[in-house]
């Protein structure tokens, strides 16, 4: 059995208790909600996007340490990208708590790429992926125009 | 307890003992199990009896001549006289054979539904139902025009009696109601809610579910019209269950599935269907199930009902104590009078996190709202921690219970 250090790493505990941008945006030029049926958990993201690049971005909800966490280091990654850059960060992120084939990212990502490792010990608790996932699904439905209903990790 | 045994002998359970009776237990050293109200263990006597069935006896029921299907006919039919005696019903046309109790309730609000509730009469259910005894009575309402109240519990977690009486009135056709809650432990006073439902004409339905694994039920003595539960909480296998109904009400009520089985005479023309219990068994049912749950409650008649209620109520009386000594826990009142399930909360720690750590630590333990959504968003909070009893538990997997949530309390509040 694995050691749950490795799940609930120091990074996490701490981003989990004082989560970064967990703050609306007044008036974001994107927004969407995500929703874990089997927990109970609820996150927006908010997005302001400068043409291609996102200006800003933030979160409010509640959720598990995991999501929460998964949910600050993801607004600290994506602050400043462009949409292209943040679709390949979610790419091998997936990738990486799936369990999936883990590409390669551009060299000037790898740093944050390499940010969001701490979340990747999900990949051994088949029953929390979703949980770091749900953000970054919020995200991706923001960016897409948001839903009328919230986004679902399934 | 002792003074008890003496004045009044009677069998104690010994849970160390009964695990040896209980596979899982081999095959998982040190498993601490705190899940029976999501569904029980099976014990051997199950799982081999199932086997059994169909090494020896298998073939399908009520259509055969031949010796074969006579025998698991037998079989599948003393099953439905087991139950019979189980709930001490009166006929054994009573016990309809279903998928669990989700389909029990399903069948009572999709046939006795349409035919007795129009449009302006009134459903009541509890806040504390699970989604199976909500959402039928919900989509009912929907489709009759009905409305569909809501009878609360107290500040205490109980059921507030008073309340329901109000609720009441001549427009109320149906009172569903669980008997025990799958989420704090209450216990509902039925026998009492029955009797003001039908003060008024009103039916009731009780969600059995939780009841049927932890204490006596006499579905006369509670005097209901419908009750209804799941195999797989009483130690019998999944996908059987059991719909009670009194005879005249189910000889009123049409057929919600059509096939084989439940019919009499069929012509170009139309189509005679078979009475009570048959009419609401279409197709080749789940003969191996009814054997099994036939097994489980020999299995759970051999520990006595009494005994068994007498070992859930002592563990939940320890489990009580011991989890209220614990910092930041908030445990969900259960009422006056609770068995067997426990919900809790720990400040600043999400339910998810601690069913993963508790995870860790062998304890299995259900986290979510247990399909009680509407019970959760009263009480605002997003979901609990659930720890559930049966008969293999004992003292030291309260105990196991508490060291993990405090390990839990190190790893996220130190």
């Amino acid at each position: 059995m694995m050691d749950l250090r490795e799940l609930y790493q120091d990074i996490i505990l701490d981003h989990g208790r004082h989560p970064r941008n967990f703050r609306p945006i007044e008036h974001p030029t994107h927004t969407a909600k995500g929703h874990n049926p089997l927990c109970g958990d609820r996150v927006t993201v908010y997005l302001t996007l400068d043409g291609d690049r996102i200006a800003d971005v933030s979160f409010e909800g509640r959720g598990c340490a995991i999501s929460t966490a998964s949910s600050s280091l993801m607004t600290e990654v994506l602050k400043g990208k462009t949409l292209a850059e943040a679709q390949a960060l979610f790419a091998q992120f997936h990738a990486k708590v799936t369990g999936g084939e883990v590409g390669e990212l551009p060299e000037a990502l790898e740093e944050d790429g390499e940010r969001l490792d701490p979340l990747t010990g999900v990949k051994a608790y088949p029953a929390r992926v979703k949980c770091a996932t749900l953000p970054w699904h919020a995200f991706e439905a923001a960016v897409k125009g948001g839903a009328a209903e919230p986004v679902k990790t399934e | 307890m002792n003074d008890m045994a003496a004045a009044k002998p009677r069998v104690v359970l010994d849970p160390q003992a009964l695990r040896r009776e209980f596979p899982i237990y081999q095959n998982n050293p040190g498993l601490v199990f705190l899940d029976s109200g999501a569904s029980a263990q099976k014990p051997a006597i199950v799982i081999d009896g199932i086997a059994d069935y169909y090494r020896r006896d298998y073939a399908n029921v009520h259509r055969g001549v031949y010796q074969l299907s006579q025998r698991s006919t037998d079989a599948f039919e003393e099953a439905r006289e087991t139950a019979r005696a189980f709930l001490n019903a009166a006929d054994v046309n009573e016990v309809v054979f279903t998928r669990g109790a989700t389909e029990s309730i399903n069948l009572v609000a999709q046939s006795w539904g349409p035919k007795f509730v129009k449009a302006g009469d009134e459903i009541i259910v509890s806040d504390l139902e699970h989604h199976s005894n909500f959402v039928p009575w919900q989509m009912l309402c929907e489709r009759v025009g009905a409305r569909l109240l809501v009878a609360p519990t107290d500040a205490s977690g109980g059921f507030d009696l008073a309340a329901f009486e109000a609720l009441l009135s001549p427009r109320t056709k149906m009172v569903a109601l669980t008997q025990v809650s799958n989420v704090t432990g209450a216990i509902l006073p039925v026998e009492r809610i029955v009797a003001l439902a039908h003060a008024k004409g009103a039916k009731v339905l009780v969600d059995g579910c939780q009841a049927v694994p932890r204490m006596p039920v006499d579905v006369q003595a509670i005097g209901c019209d419908f009750y209804a539960f799941s195999g797989h909480k009483a130690y019998g296998p999944s996908g059987i269950g059991v719909l009670w109904g009194r005879y005249e009400l189910l000889a009123a009520m049409p057929p919600w599935q059509t096939g084989g089985g439940m019919i009499t005479t069929v012509t170009l023309e139309r189509t005679e269907f078979q009475d009570p219990p048959h009419r609401f068994e279409a197709g080749t049912p789940d003969m191996s199930g009814a054997v099994g749950l036939k097994l489980a409650f020999d299995f759970i008649e051999s520990l006595g009902r009494e005994a068994i209620r007498e070992h859930e109520e002592a563990l939940t009386g320890y489990a009580v104590d011991r989890l209220s000594r614990i910092p930041d826990l908030n445990l969900l009142g259960g009422g006056q009078q609770r068995l067997s399930v426990l919900s809790f909360t720990l400040d600043g720690v999400h339910p998810h996190d601690v069913g993963t750590v508790l995870d860790q630590h062998g304890v299995a333990v259900r986290v979510g709202n247990h399909c009680a959504q509407p019970l959760m968003d009263k009480l605002g909070i997003a979901g609990t921690v659930r720890a559930s009893f049966g008969v293999y538990n004992d003292r030291g997997d309260i105990d196991a219970l508490a060291a993990a949530i405090e390990a839990c309390r190190e790893m996220f509040l130190r």
